[in-house]
């Protein structure tokens, strides 16, 4: 069956809003060692990270573009025009109280309700670059759970902080690290002590909402030895006319035995470049499990890796990309095997529709004497319209005799039959379209907590409407 | 006595052109047009996309020398080596692109008008055919410079034309050789199938001494007319020291289907870039490969499936071996073009590693710009597998034969696609060589 269909609007009214700006602090647009020492000054930074960003803002002016091989709309970017600095002049707030009304009913709009605070064991809602609500619940503040913004982290505690900032993702990892090692502002610092499993998922929601404003958090997670974390992270930005940069770094520190789960929705409006580095390390029998859905944006490039350095430890990666018009979703994950008997799985899923363009990209690591190392990466993408475009780049080494590693890609459209079948049934193309979608990444979103599995099912229904008919 | 046969002096390649050679006019513009195109062009880097994983040091072309001499002793040696297939069509055999053999076609098949001969005879007697086919197709898969340097540098290959319905049952044999220290080769085979045709075409490139180091640099065009059959297998068997770089077109027009099996066995690194076009609706591709990679050696293989047309079909199956320090690289890509629906396309690449040093790089790729398809690619990596080990172990077979058995084994489901059992078992005679020494 061949279903010639008209290109898709995207409904997108319900991120499409904004509230009055009132930054107190603002660096100006453009970007210079003017701009990095300013932050430094308004952020009291102490010398060792007034170094870092000056060496970051070095590292990001020499190195060029990665348009080799990534998408030549990096280049519509437009470093000079971008705002890489401002804040409501809040500090993080401790209570829900004092977070201001117009915040607070933007956060209604994104669906935190207040009442669901009670679910979650700790609320830290990003909004433009400084945290403005910081909240752990009291349980696991008992724990001895640290969960603050990165400037309090790095200033309140500088001997865990220092120790793995910057290591899992050094400066110079690529371009958009070493931008986000010069202007890092807010994101979020979390030490879990040795044996604690956290029940609840920690949970930060993020938002742009000036004009031409890019947000570059930086996260940084470590999870003590036998310990157990998962953060959640979600985004939506309303809609504005010219591009806006997000450019974040997210460090993970499993120790010997710990786990920790990433969860990110990315709904960005359809004019942000998204460019992510994200990257775990996984030591001896430790786990990182990263699970990434890619919505929003215009053009996102995330790749979350798992540099699985102990024995025995586990990487995984659980991807769903969903690729409208005007978007191109290149995402994918790395595994770097460097230790024996590690294991690792990667799952990639992705969905074009219209003109939209889904690219897997990916990088799977076995050196040489390491016995018993395994990955397995499954990549299913799925073409809704004749315009629709998907990519697979994988790119896979192994060395040595004691490993295994396969890779399996396919592509295809949703199945004539099945939607035969639905439409006999009484519901129309649209519908069972979107079912069927639903159900091809259904094993995947099953994985996802509840209340997030809720949102991207409605998510996805949200960009099929109008795809087909 | 020696007698010398060819009487160019040898002379560096990047020297630049000589002017000795009688080929056309036209044609010795275009490869001054090429020189310039090659001296333009910037050597590749490992950050090129394209060149990957590829140990790009190799490709130093300062030392290497084209033209030299023939010795009639080494004429005699050469001629004795060219043993291929018991029974072919017909024949022409190479030494450092001098044609030193032909056993032409029958006349049957000449009447029929078949055309059998050389490529720069082809270039006056068929120039037509010849100006529209010889290297139309860009080389896209990295190699542009190196192509280049072939259209510079080519004097002579071969050039074979089958005509509307004609079937050639037996294989058509080619030798291309290398002889003497730090040669070099450009071999080209321009073949041309009409509508219906059917040929099948075994390329062997060899070298004299096992211990020179050479280059090699070869452009082949397969041009499979309107439901026409076209076989092509690529023994790759030069010295262990030499430099190997083959680019391959294959033209797929409607109906038609195209097979190419591509051996490596010799050679320090040897690049081999597939290209497949799907041109024509119900066109269909086979891209079978093997390689046993040992020592230093480095297989680098780079395929694009071109699908440009609707209600096509390819199916690609790579197979390496790999021992000691050997590296092989797979960069394949499946690309089906916007409106090309109803493609069906294949790709998988497997790779055995037997020692603790050998590496297999493998990127497998999709573009996918129409979305009625159905494509799937696969990549594995492992090792021989224990169960299978034990179980020829516990039939008292030693662990050095039992490996062997495995590995050929493992091989073989490549070579078996081709159904042609004398190619079949002329290769797993080259792989058996190879364990053997």
């Amino acid at each position: 069956m061949k279903t010639e269909t008209s290109a898709v609007n995207i409904d997108r009214s319900k991120g499409d809003f904004f509230y009055p700006e009132a930054h107190v602090r603002d660096a100006g647009a453009g970007l210079s060692e003017r701009t990095v020492r300013y932050i430094s000054d308004v952020k009291e930074d102490p010398d060792w990270v007034r170094e870092f960003r000056l060496r970051g803002l070095k590292t990001f002016l020499e190195k060029p573009l990665p348009t080799h091989w990534a998408s030549k709309d990096l280049e519509a970017i437009d470093f000079d025009k971008i705002r890489y600095y401002l804040s409501p002049g809040t500090e993080a707030k401790r209570s829900w109280d004092e977070v201001p009304d117009d915040i607070k009913r933007t956060f209604e709009r994104l669906g935190i309700p207040e009442q669901e605070r009670k679910f979650l064991a700790g609320v830290e809602a990003q909004f433009d670059s400084e945290a403005v609500y910081s909240n752990i619940k009291k349980a696991v503040g008992e724990q001895g759970v640290i969960f603050v913004g990165s400037t309090e982290g790095l200033k309140n505690y500088p001997e865990i902080f220092r120790k793995w900032f910057g290591k899992v993702i050094p400066i110079a990892d690529n371009k958009f690290s070493a931008l986000n090692s010069a202007v890092f502002s807010g994101g979020s610092f979390i030490y879990v002590p040795p044996g604690v499993k956290v029940k609840h998922p920690l949970q930060a929601y993020f938002r742009i909402n000036a004009e031409n404003f890019g947000q570059f958090e930086r996260t940084l997670i470590i999870a003590d030895e036998g310990s157990e974390v998962t953060y959640m992270e979600g985004c939506t930005a309303p809609k504005f006319n010219t591009p806006t940069l997000h450019s974040a770094v997210v460090e993970l520190v499993a120790l010997k035995g710990a786990k920790i789960q990433y969860i990110t929705v990315q709904n960005w409006a359809s004019n942000v470049f998204n460019l992510v580095t994200k990257r775990g390390l996984a030591q001896e029998n430790a786990e990182v499990k990263w699970i990434d859905c890619n919505i929003g944006s215009r053009l996102t490039m995330k790749y979350p890796s798992v540099i699985m350095k102990g024995r025995k430890a586990r990487g995984e990666v659980l991807s769903i990309a969903l690729a409208n018009d005007g978007q191109h979703q290149d995402t994918g994950a790395k595994m770097i095997h460097a230790a024996d008997e590690t294991t690792s799985n990667i799952i990639s899923k992705s969905i074009s529709i219209g003109k939209g363009r889904a690219t897997y990209r990916g990088l799977v690591h076995v050196p040489k004497h390491l016995k018993h190392c395994k990955n397995n990466t499954e990549c299913d993408a799925l073409l809704i319209n004749a315009t629709s475009r998907t990519d697979t780049y994988p790119a896979i080494t192994v060395r040595g005799t004691g490993n295994a590693v396969q890779h399996e890609a396919s592509v295809s459209q949703v199945s004539a039959e099945q939607i035969f079948y639905m439409q006999q049934r009484g519901l129309s193309e649209a519908q069972a379209m979107s079912l069927s979608v639903n159900g091809f990444v259904n094993d995947l979103v099953r994985q996802f907590p509840m209340e997030y599995s809720v949102e991207l099912k409605r998510l996805i229904e949200l960009e099929m409407e109008g795809s087909v008919g | 006595m020696s007698l010398v046969i060819h009487q160019e002096e040898a002379a560096p390649i990047l020297s630049g052109l000589a002017e000795l050679r009688e080929l056309p006019e036209w044609f010795r513009d275009r490869q001054r047009a090429a020189w310039k195109q090659f001296e333009s062009l910037p050597n590749p880097t490992r950050k090129d996309q394209t060149w990957r994983f590829s140990n790009v040091g190799l490709l130093d072309l300062a030392k290497f020398k084209v033209g030299g001499t023939l010795t009639e002793e080494e004429r005699d040696a050469i001629l004795e080596r060219s043993r291929g297939l018991d029974e072919v069509a017909g024949r022409m055999v190479f030494a450092g692109d001098q044609l030193i053999e032909r056993d032409v076609i029958s006349d049957q098949l000449k009447k029929r008008g078949v055309i059998f001969q050389s490529l720069e005879r082809a270039m006056v007697e068929h120039a037509d055919l010849f100006r529209k086919h010889f290297m139309s197709q860009p080389a896209t898969l990295g190699s542009a410079r190196f192509a280049a340097l072939h259209q510079a540098l080519v004097s002579s290959g071969t050039f074979l034309y089958v005509p509307h319905g004609v079937e050639i049952e037996l294989p058509v044999e080619i030798f291309h050789w290398l002889n003497g220290e730090n040669a070099s080769v450009f071999p080209h085979l321009l073949l041309v199938t009409d509508e219906l045709a059917k040929v099948t075409v075994i390329e062997h490139f060899c070298s004299l001494d096992p211990q020179s180091p050479g280059f090699a640099c070869g452009v082949n065009d397969l041009v499979a007319g309107p439901g026409a059959k076209v076989t092509y297998v690529c023994a790759q068997n030069w010295a262990e020291n030499v430099v190997a770089l083959q680019m391959n077109t294959t033209t797929v027009d409607h109906d038609a289907s195209a097979m190419s099996l591509n051996l490596h066995i010799g050679s320090r690194y040897s690049r081999f870039e597939s290209l497949s076009r799907l041109s024509g609706e119900g066109g269909r591709s086979d891209l079978l490969a093997v390689a046993v990679a040992k020592h230093q050696q480095e297989f680098d293989a780079r395929t694009l499936q071109d699908h440009i047309s609707p209600h096509t079909a390819s199916d690609l199956l790579y197979k390496n071996a790999l021992d000691d320090r050997a590296r092989t690289i797979f960069g394949g890509l499946i690309r089906v073009e916007p409106h090309a629906h109803f493609t069906d396309a294949y790709q998988k690449v497997r790779n055995l590693l037997l020692s603790d040093d050998a590496e297999a790089n493998s990127m497998p790729g999709l573009e996918i710009l129409a979305d009625n398809v159905r494509c799937t690619h696969g990549a594995t990596s492992g090792q021989i597998d224990e169960d299978e080990l034990f179980y020829l172990h516990a039939r008292g077979i030693p662990t050095k034969i039992a490996q062997r058995l495995i590995v050929t084994g493992f091989l073989d489901e490549a070579i078996q696609r081709l159904n042609h059992p004398a190619i079949s078992s002329h290769l797993q005679r080259l792989i058996e060589e190879k364990f053997a020494a």
